[in-house]
């Protein structure tokens, strides 16, 4: 067996739709685009092909690089690859941005053809099932009128899991890690302090911010510093940082002015400086996650994003009976949590397999054992590797023995199902 | 520490008949087993084809991938080991990676026709809560454990020694066997917990014992169900 490989250089390519995608809100979009990629070969019978459904802050740029620079790697470039679990030399890999991302596909930051200025607020509320209608469109444009497997974390599986709801004939295999069946109070409580952040900052102008040349960076930034501490486990933090303090500004200048010497050199604190300024390392590295971030990403877009995350709850139709709301899926299941992620804890993945084997489905749950939290779900864990590998090893398995083939699917599904 | 045969007579101790395969200590994704374990084997026979099965502490799945293949059963293996996790994964058997001791509560009442629990009881920290929830889960219970009734346990204790067994490998300093029981032990716990026993089998060495099962058996096999 080769090593494990990267699927090398990359482009993303877009789809136009002009018919209208009715939404769940109510509102409808049409003439809307989306941003996609793909990696390895779509097999004769179209029986191999895996959709990748991004969270809250990645894209459609799952794998590979643009150009040969290796910063510009993929989200998942770990897990899909030739020779990783998610192998291209089996799979054909479709990652796809979502409606209302600022990474390409229609959102916020394009035009609206009603005003011909940008959408900002007046673009209509997505949801997890919203995004599922449009990426079977997708799907059918591409010609796969089954994926072998539909695989997210976060909010990426949350989409899986609403593919296996919504388009039960059109999923083989559902990949859920990472997630929950809804948010929590305490989920929303963080989504809304960051959407607070965002709405109140002076530069944000009832979302038309573009107009003005700003960007409401500031909200941003604590936005973004919430979620990160969210992403993170209180032993992670505790490992990365500690309370190491922040050598002083002048320190930091000081060693600079030293011909540069290694940054090692620069002395430790061990007192207080007694300000308001950066003091231990946590703050600077949340400080600068958040400009990083305001930098790059649009704020309707997350006011956006969080809402999905909010309002995804596919049991609230079934009076909250999440078997019977799952009771249409003929999938498999891989479900995986990580026993540190207090986001979306290993109770939240045990609540969607208590009602999978309630309501009779095929599921697989590995709790893995991985320090790192949430984030867990994008690091490279051997246990998680392993486990994800081997259950592709059993999708292509199935795929391969006819159990994957497409039954000729409707080539379409309603969207307001 | 290797743990050693000091039963009189016995062969040496086969590969396939580790401790691991006995599912004593957690399993690795060792060689697929050509044949299953003796006790695994009468319990398969016990149950009835098109069974859904849920197979507590399934080491690396072999039972629900035989049941499964011969027997058009269904079902779930529970499995904390993350190797024997990957096994189960790998054999194609859907398995739920969960401490059974930490509670059965993802299962439904009545969910399964039958709740295996192999050659594990005797690990277990809290065996009455264990049998309870199981007997919940599924309508029939079907439990092996190493009889520490047989007759070498009590002249291994006789001659000033805890007994180390083919079942049981280990020291007494680092065995994780907590709840040991002879046969006329379990039946009284089976008893007490108002469970009714439809049937019972003994092993030794892998071999059926017809008589002194209670002195010769080296593992025990019993089914059971809620008395009505």
């Amino acid at each position: 067996m080769s090593a494990p490989g990267s699927v090398g250089q990359v482009a993303p390519r877009r789809m136009r739709f002009d018919a209208p995608l009715a939404l769940r809100s109510g509102a409808a979009i049409a003439g809307y685009e989306l941003v996609y990629e793909t990696y390895g070969e779509l097999n004769a019978d179209r029986s191999n092909a895996v959709l990748i459904c991004h969270a809250l802050n990645a894209s459609h740029h799952v794998a590979g690089t643009y150009g040969d620079d290796p910063r510009t790697a993929g989200w998942w470039d770990n897990m899909v690859g030739p020779g990783k679990p998610v192998d291209t030399n089996r799979f054909f890999v479709v990652g796809v941005n979502n409606l209302g991302s600022c990474f390409g596909s229609t959102g916020p930051m394009s035009t609206n053809p009603a005003t011909g200025e940008p959408y900002g607020p007046d673009f209509p509320v997505v949801t997890v099932e919203d995004w599922v209608h449009a990426q079977a469109r997708l799907a059918d444009e591409l010609g796969i009128a089954r994926f072998a497997a539909v695989m997210g974390g976060s909010l990426g599986g949350m989409q899986a899991l609403a593919w296996a709801i919504l388009y039960p004939e059109r999923i083989a295999h559902c990949v859920a890690i990472a997630t929950a069946p809804k948010l929590s109070a305490q989920n929303i409580a963080f989504n809304e302090v960051a959407r607070r952040a965002i709405i109140t900052d002076p530069d944000f102008h009832g979302g038309r911010f573009y107009a003005h040349g700003v960007v409401p960076a500031r909200g941003l930034q604590v936005a973004r510093m919430i979620g990160h501490i969210t992403y993170l486990s209180d032993d992670s933090m505790a490992e990365k940082f500690g309370r190491a303090l922040r050598p002083s500004p002048e320190a930091l200048a000081a060693q600079l002015a030293a011909d540069g010497a290694a940054e090692t050199e620069a002395l430790p604190r061990s007192d207080y400086r007694f300000t308001f300024d950066v003091e231990f390392e946590i703050e600077s590295y949340l400080r600068y996650q958040g400009e990083k971030f305001s930098k790059y990403f649009d704020a309707n877009t997350y006011l956006l994003i969080t809402r999905a995350l909010d309002y995804f709850d596919p049991a609230l139709a079934h009076g909250g009976d999440l078997a019977a709301a799952l009771a249409p899926a003929t999938a498999d299941f891989l479900v995986a949590s990580f026993t540190t992620d207090w986001r979306f804890a290993p109770e939240r993945s045990r609540e969607i397999v208590q009602a999978l084997l309630a309501a009779r489905k095929r599921v697989t749950y590995a709790e893995i054992d991985a320090p790192h939290g949430h984030d867990a779900f994008l690091l490279e864990d051997p246990q998680y590797m392993a486990v994800v590998a081997a259950y592709f090893d059993r999708i292509h398995a199935r795929s391969a023995a006819g159990a994957g083939v497409a039954a000729p699917a409707p080539p379409q599904q309603e969207a307001a199902a | 520490m290797k743990p050693a045969s000091r039963i009189p007579g016995a062969a040496p101790i086969a590969p396939a008949l580790s401790a691991a395969s006995a599912g004593l200590i957690p399993s690795g994704a060792g060689p697929v087993d050509r044949a299953l374990r003796p006790d695994l084997a009468v319990i398969g026979r016990w149950i009835a084809p098109g069974s859904r099965v849920l197979d507590l502490g399934c080491g690396d799945g072999s039972l629900m991938a035989w049941l499964q293949a011969s027997r058009g059963c269904t079902g779930y293996g529970v499995e904390i080991d993350h190797e024997a996790v990957l096994s189960c994964v790998r054999r194609g058997v859907d398995v739920v990676q969960r401490d059974i001791e930490a509670g059965l509560g993802m299962f439904g009442h009545d969910q399964f026709d039958v709740v295996v629990l192999s050659m594990a009881i005797q690990a277990t920290h809290q065996t009455e809560k264990v049998l309870r929830e199981m007997s919940q889960v599924g309508s029939e219970g079907i439990v092996s454990f190493p009889n520490f009734g047989h007759w070498y346990h009590a002249w291994s204790i006789l001659r000033g020694r805890m007994p180390v067994s083919r079942e049981m490998p280990y020291e007494w300093f680092n065995t994780p066997n907590l709840h040991l029981a002879t046969v006329r032990d379990f039946e009284d716990f089976l008893r007490r917990l108002g469970l009714v026993i439809t049937g019972r089998a003994f092993l030794a060495d892998g071999q059926p014992v017809g008589w002194l099962p209670a002195l010769r058996a080296t593992q025990a096999i019993y089914r059971f169900r809620r008395s009505r």
